[in-house]
Parts: C-alpha cells; structure tokens; sequence
C-alpha cells in the first residue's frame, strides 16, 4: 500500500495559486482529475491531503474518488521526496546478484519501506527495476551518483549514508 | 415502445427495443444473476456474473449493460456460460473470507446464494489475501473488506447520497475500498445514513449489532425495559420472515415485541403526533412572527448531520423539534417515569428504527431530557436487528396473533403511520397547521401532491389567506439539489420535508435487505409506503392534535405547546461539525 505523509505540510502561497490558476481553467474539460493531479505533483512534488483537497473541491468530486486515483497510479506520490532520493535496483542482475538483501537492509536502517521518505526528510527509499548498469551490479544511486559492485556490507552502506 | 425479435434460447421472442439483454430475458421470464448491477445506480458491468452468450459476438458479454438488437440470439443456459460464471465465482472466493458460518449476511448473501446455485464447492484457487482489519470507528457501521467482492454498490449508493466518502483504493490484489487516505469513517464526512449497508451484497456493510446489549438488559431484573418502533417497520419487518414486499405487520411486530419480553410496548408513532404538535406550532410562529423560513423539518438525524456537516447556512430553517426517536425517550424518562414513579435511572429504553443514523443521534447533544447522563434512549435497533432477535427467539413470526401497543404511549393516529414515507411528515404538519389557521379540521385530510417515490415533490396550498408553498424531498443528492435552489434564490418554499434516504424511511438503511433481483424489479419503496398509506386510511383519528393521549400529556405534564417544558424534552440544537476527510 502506498505511504502516506505523516510530515507536515509547507505549501507556499505561490504553490497554491499556481494550482489554483491550472484548476479555475481545466475544471470544466472532461476528465479533469488525472491532468489535475499531475500538474499539483508537478507543484508540490507528492499530493498529501490539502493538495487532493484542493482538486477534489475544484471539481466537485468526493475527496475519496480522488484519494483513489492516486492510489492506483504508481505514478502518483502521496510521500514527499526526500532531500536524498535512494533508488535501489531490483532488476534481474541485479536481484540475483542480492540487491533485495541490500534494500532490505536500508529499510531497516532507514525505518522506512519502499516509496517512504524518512521522518527528518533526509532520505527516501525507492525499489526500481534495471537502471541500466547491470555491469556494476547490485547497484544503487543515491541521487545522480551511483555506488557499484555492492557487497550489502553494513559498514559499506553506512558509509554511503554517511556522505549525505 | 417499438418491438424487435430475438431468439433467447432458440426461442423466438418480441421485445421492447432499447432495453439490455437482462431486462429483456427478465421481460420473459428468465433471470439473468448479477452481483455488481443496481439499475440507475451502479451499471458498470464489472462483476461479470451476467455474462451470456450472443451470436455473432467474440467474447461473452455483459447482460447488465449490453443492448438488445433486432435479430439478436442470446444464449443464457449453455454449459459455457455456466462454466464462465461459476470459475468468476471461483475467482472471487480465492480472495473472500468465507467464515459463512458466524457471518451475520449467512443464508441472506447474495454471493452464497450464487455459490450454491452454481455448485461452487471448496477453493479451486487461492488468492493472495490481504487481511484489513474491521472498520469500527463508526456508531453505526461496520466494514469488513475480507467480506468485499469489490462490486462498488456501496460507492454508488453513497455518491447518490451526496456524501461519496469512499471509493475503491489502491490496485490489483490490495483494491480495497477505503476512505481518503485510509482514515476511520468517524473521521469523514459520512451522514449515517446506511445505504451503503443495504446496497452491500455480502457481509462486508452491516450495522454494528446491538442487540446483545438489549438481551442484557432484558435479563435485568432492575431495568424496567421499554421499547418503541418507528412508523416504518410494521410495513417492512415481515419481509424478514419471507412475507410480500408492503404486508403491514404492526400486530404480529407487537406480539414479537412482548414475547421478547419487553416490559412496554410503545409506538413511536405517538412521539411523531407530538413531533407535529410542536413543529406545526413552531411553523405558526414562524409565519406570525416574521421568523426564519422555509422551515426545514427535522425527524431525520442522517439529514441533520448533513446539514450539520455540509449546510451550516440553514441552521437558523431548521426545526428545532428532536426526532419522534429523541422525543419519545425524553417522554418515557420525564412524563411515563413520573407517572408510574420509577427512576429514569432505572428505564432501559430501546427504539427500532429503519435507520442506522438513529444509531448515531442517540449520542447527539441534548439527548437527555431527564437529566446529564440519563439518554433519552439507550439503544437504536434496525428492522434488520430486531428480525435477529425474533429469530433467535424461536417465534413463529407469521402465525403470531395481532397485539396493540400498550396504553399510555402507544395510541397513534393516521398522521403519525406516514412518517415513515417521503412526504409523510410534511403531509401530517399540513394537516394539523390547516386545521389551527381556519379553526377547522380539513375536510380531507389528504395532501397528495407531497406523496410518492419521487425525489422531489412540490405543491402549493391555500390554507385560510396563506399559500403555503412546500416541497418534500428525499435523497441528498436531491436534497442538495434543492438547497443550492433555495441559497440562489430560484426556489421559494414555506416548509421542505426531508428525507436522507431515497423515498424516506421505508427504504432507509436499516431495512431489511433485499437482493439485488428483487430490488433491481420491485419498487420497494412505494410498496412499503402504500401499506402506511393504507392504514392511514384506515385509522379513526388522522389528525395529530385529535391524539388523545397528546392532548393528556399537553394537559397534565407539557402545559401548552411550545412551552419551556416542551423545549427541555422535545426540542434541540444544531451545531457545526467538522470533519477531516
């Protein structure tokens, strides 16, 4: 199931009317709520409740339909990213190479499971499928940088962690 | 209606154009079942129970949705439509929670019926099950979404309610269906009203049961137990025990009553004659005084927690009467307790109710007309709970001899029996006003226009020199409908009657519950209201102020209608609630 939030919301006032401009102008077109959704993601970066608020109320639609959108589109975040985004690859050289032993590990170390975001807002832990490198692997990128060639040591992981 | 021909069955048929494959095999005879379908209500072919064959046609297809053409060969009982049911069937129980045996929908579930028609035996598939714990935030309800088969009806039945506080969530083997962000239904926007309970298939919806807490008190040699029922079940409670759709079994529902061993039976009925002393009194005032209208009638605690939640705007329209629910407790713990000098304290008072919302309102403010701590009534059963106990009892429902209520608080009049149907409690209120703005009663008490399973019902009446402009609505989306109407100013009314559920009490949410082939061709609610109607008719006195136990009560406790000992008993107040989700 998808995580939801628990960090506090911090919308800007300029956030706000950015999606309420793009809202006044698109609610009447058909099928207003995917668009609607993605433009507010494209504002605040992941849709918690006073942003679903904000799109269900524009287009007269139950918050809960919407809320149901969001859920079953992967594509939609109901977690804000994280200041550090770590994308683990779970792709097949990768898995038989034991990325899972390495995700699972960074879910515990972080407190966090896959899609969540930390509660200091540090990090946020994401299982992605072949990035390409499978040469290197297990891999994982840690924002643009990427770490190869894993052992799934603990003092390994600490140390990528502790660069951030 | 143009005629077309097809073949069901290599049978020739002719049939009305425009219909579905459904409705046409209905039309001669044959049903088709459905699990998902309600007609205007959820028709989105998803269950795919309705499946059947169509010459010409790749695939099987929906009957729910699937137009008939002229031509068209349809085959319904072939062994591949059997087979594709009964493995769609097979599917749906690999991801069910199939404890039948203490589920509370057993022998009554659509998806058990289904099952044994279709020779379903054991698990052919196991699904990945995600356990959900049960959602019981609620006073009125609870979900259990291992029950679910995902057929929306509950989602639909609460968008029809204006309310659509749930909705499917996630995807694929987690789609459950949910509240936004997951959250206890206490903490949304949900009236109460049930609806989604009735529309529930299966186990997944009922009410949270209270009926062990009834037993208790029964068993209770301190407890004086007192019951009381709303106008509504003695022309729905029967279908629990298998009778037609409209029988009125008020005598036999007495009977049950006292076999269960209830100290009194009263009627709720007598509190609804007191409901209209105070609320046409109050709508006199109103006109007289220049006060606030139209007045909106208040007997529905699933439209007051709307309005409460929703429509703060009209806070000042809205009677302030209790329901007969809150006004027949406060008289039981105040006027009965006083008169038969037994402490309020030691009352037990139990109301049955079409409506799970009364659930809810029991915990409303002002509710303890007695005192701080003493309810009005101690708990609120549904047609649906009580049919349990009577069940569970061993009586013999349909050969229990007719019983009248007791004395005291159980003398009613024709006005009162309509409460139970959309445009009843308006009706009644006309009736009585009518007669105290001429200082006449009317020659007919019949108010028609304002009756009828309509969602909304106008009329315009001339009472001695005043027009008396009134609507009745059911149904909040019409509901909702009508008050954006009276907020714009485009309507102009003295009094609106409303109903949360669509055609009022007779079809609320804790009525018994009918399958979807029986209520997708069967028009519940005028059935049930026609046996209200009925014994209005039929009744002595259909006039509230006749009552002569109302007159007494006025007479020897309440002093004079409207009086400050009517608002501490009778009447209440509203307040903003607010909500998260």
């Amino acid at each position: 199931m998808k995580r939801i939030s628990t960090v506090p919301f911090t919308g800007t006032a300029e956030q706000e009317q950015a999606l309420k401009n793009w809202l006044a102008e698109h609610k009447q077109q058909r099928g207003a709520a995917m668009p609607a959704l993605q433009k507010a993601q494209e504002i605040y970066g992941y849709l918690p409740l006073e942003v679903q608020k904000m799109v269900a109320e524009a287009l007269d639609k139950p918050l809960a339909e919407i809320y149901g959108i969001t859920t079953f589109y992967s594509w939609f975040a109901l977690s804000p990213k994280g200041q550090n985004d770590i994308n683990v690859c779970l792709g097949t050289a990768c898995y038989v190479k034991g990325s899972g032993a390495i995700f699972e590990k960074l879910e515990k170390k972080l407190g966090v499971k896959d899609g969540e975001t930390t509660e200091d807002g540090k990090f946020s832990l994401n299982a992605v499928r072949c990035i390409g490198a499978c040469g290197l692997a297990p891999v994982l990128k840690v924002n643009e940088d990427v770490y190869g060639r894993l052992t799934g040591d603990e003092k390994e992981l600490d140390e990528i962690l502790a660069k951030y | 209606m143009d005629k077309i021909n097809i073949k069901i069955n290599n049978v020739d048929y002719q049939v009305d154009a425009g219909q579905t494959v459904l409705d046409a095999c209905h039309s001669v005879g044959i049903d088709i079942p459905t699990l998902c379908w309600m007609r205007d209500l959820n028709e989105i072919g998803a269950c795919r129970m309705c499946v059947v064959e169509v010459k010409g046609a790749r695939t099987l297809v929906t009957a729910c949705v699937y137009p008939v053409n002229d031509g068209m060969e349809i085959v319904t009982n072939s062994d591949t439509v059997y087979k594709a049911r009964k493995t769609n069937l097979e599917l749906l129980l690999s991801t069910h929670d199939q404890n039948c045996l203490s589920c509370v929908r057993s022998t009554d579930c659509e998806l058990q019926t289904l099952c044994n028609e279709y020779g379903v035996d054991g698990m052919r598939f196991t699904g990945t099950r995600p356990r959900y714990e049960l959602e019981k935030s609620s006073l009125h309800l609870v979900r259990d979404n291992n029950k679910c088969v995902l057929c929306r009806r509950c989602v639909a039945a609460c968008q029809q309610q204006h309310v659509g506080v749930i909705a499917p969530s996630e995807r694929g083997f987690n789609t459950h269906i949910a509240c936004a962000f997951e959250a206890p239904l206490s903490e949304t926007g949900c009236i109460s009203c049930g609806q989604c309970i009735v529309a529930c298939p299966t186990g997944a919806l009922t009410e949270r049961d209270d009926t062990a807490k009834v037993m208790e008190a029964i068993s209770d040699p301190t407890k004086t137990v007192i019951v009381h029922t709303a106008p509504s079940i003695r022309a729905t409670l029967g279908e629990a025990f298998g009778l037609p759709v409209g029988t009125f079994v008020e005598g036999k529902m007495v009977a049950a009553l006292r076999r269960l061993g209830f100290d009194k039976v009263f009627d709720t009925d007598t509190a609804a004659d007191f409901t209209i002393m105070e609320e046409a009194h109050e709508f006199l005032e109103r006109v007289k005084n220049g006060g606030k209208l139209p007045l909106l009638t208040s007997c529905c605690p699933g439209w007051s927690k709307f309005l409460e939640m929703y429509h703060p705007e009209f806070f000042e329209n809205i009677s302030t009467c209790k329901s007969p629910q809150g006004m027949m407790g406060g008289l039981v713990k105040t006027y009965w307790a006083q008169k038969n000098g037994i402490d309020p304290k030691d009352i037990f008072v139990v109301s049955i109710m079409p409506c799970t919302a009364k659930k809810f309102e029991l915990d409303r403010y002002d509710m303890h007309a007695a005192g701080e701590g003493i309810a009005d009534n101690d708990v609120s059963l549904t047609t649906r709970e009580l049919a349990r106990m009577i069940k569970r009892a061993g009586l013999d429902f349909a050969n229990l001899p007719d019983e009248a209520f007791d004395e005291a608080l159980g003398e009613s009049t024709g006005a009162a029996v309509i409460f139970g149907a959309s445009g009843g409690v308006l009706e009644a209120a006309l009736r009585t006003a009518a007669a105290w703005i001429t200082g006449a009663d009317p020659v007919s008490p019949d108010f028609t226009e304002v009756r009828g399973e309509v969602g909304a019902k106008e009329a315009t009446y001339t009472v001695g020199d005043i027009d008396v402009k009134v609507c009745s609505v059911s149904g909040m989306a019409n509901v909702e409908s009508i008050l954006r109407a009276v907020n714009a100013g485009e309507k102009d009314y003295h009094i609106i009657e409303i109903m949360a559920c669509p055609g009022g009490c007779v079809n609320g949410g804790g009525q018994p519950s009918q399958p979807a082939k029986v209520r997708n061709f069967t028009d519940l609610k005028t059935l049930r209201a026609a046996a209200l109607y009925s014994d209005d008719a039929k009744k002595v006195e259909r006039l509230s102020h006749n009552n002569v136990t109302v007159q007494k009560v006025y007479d020897e406790f309440l002093e004079h209608r409207g009086s400050h000992k009517c608002h501490d008993i009778l009447h209440t107040s509203y307040q903003l609630r607010e909500f998260k989700y």
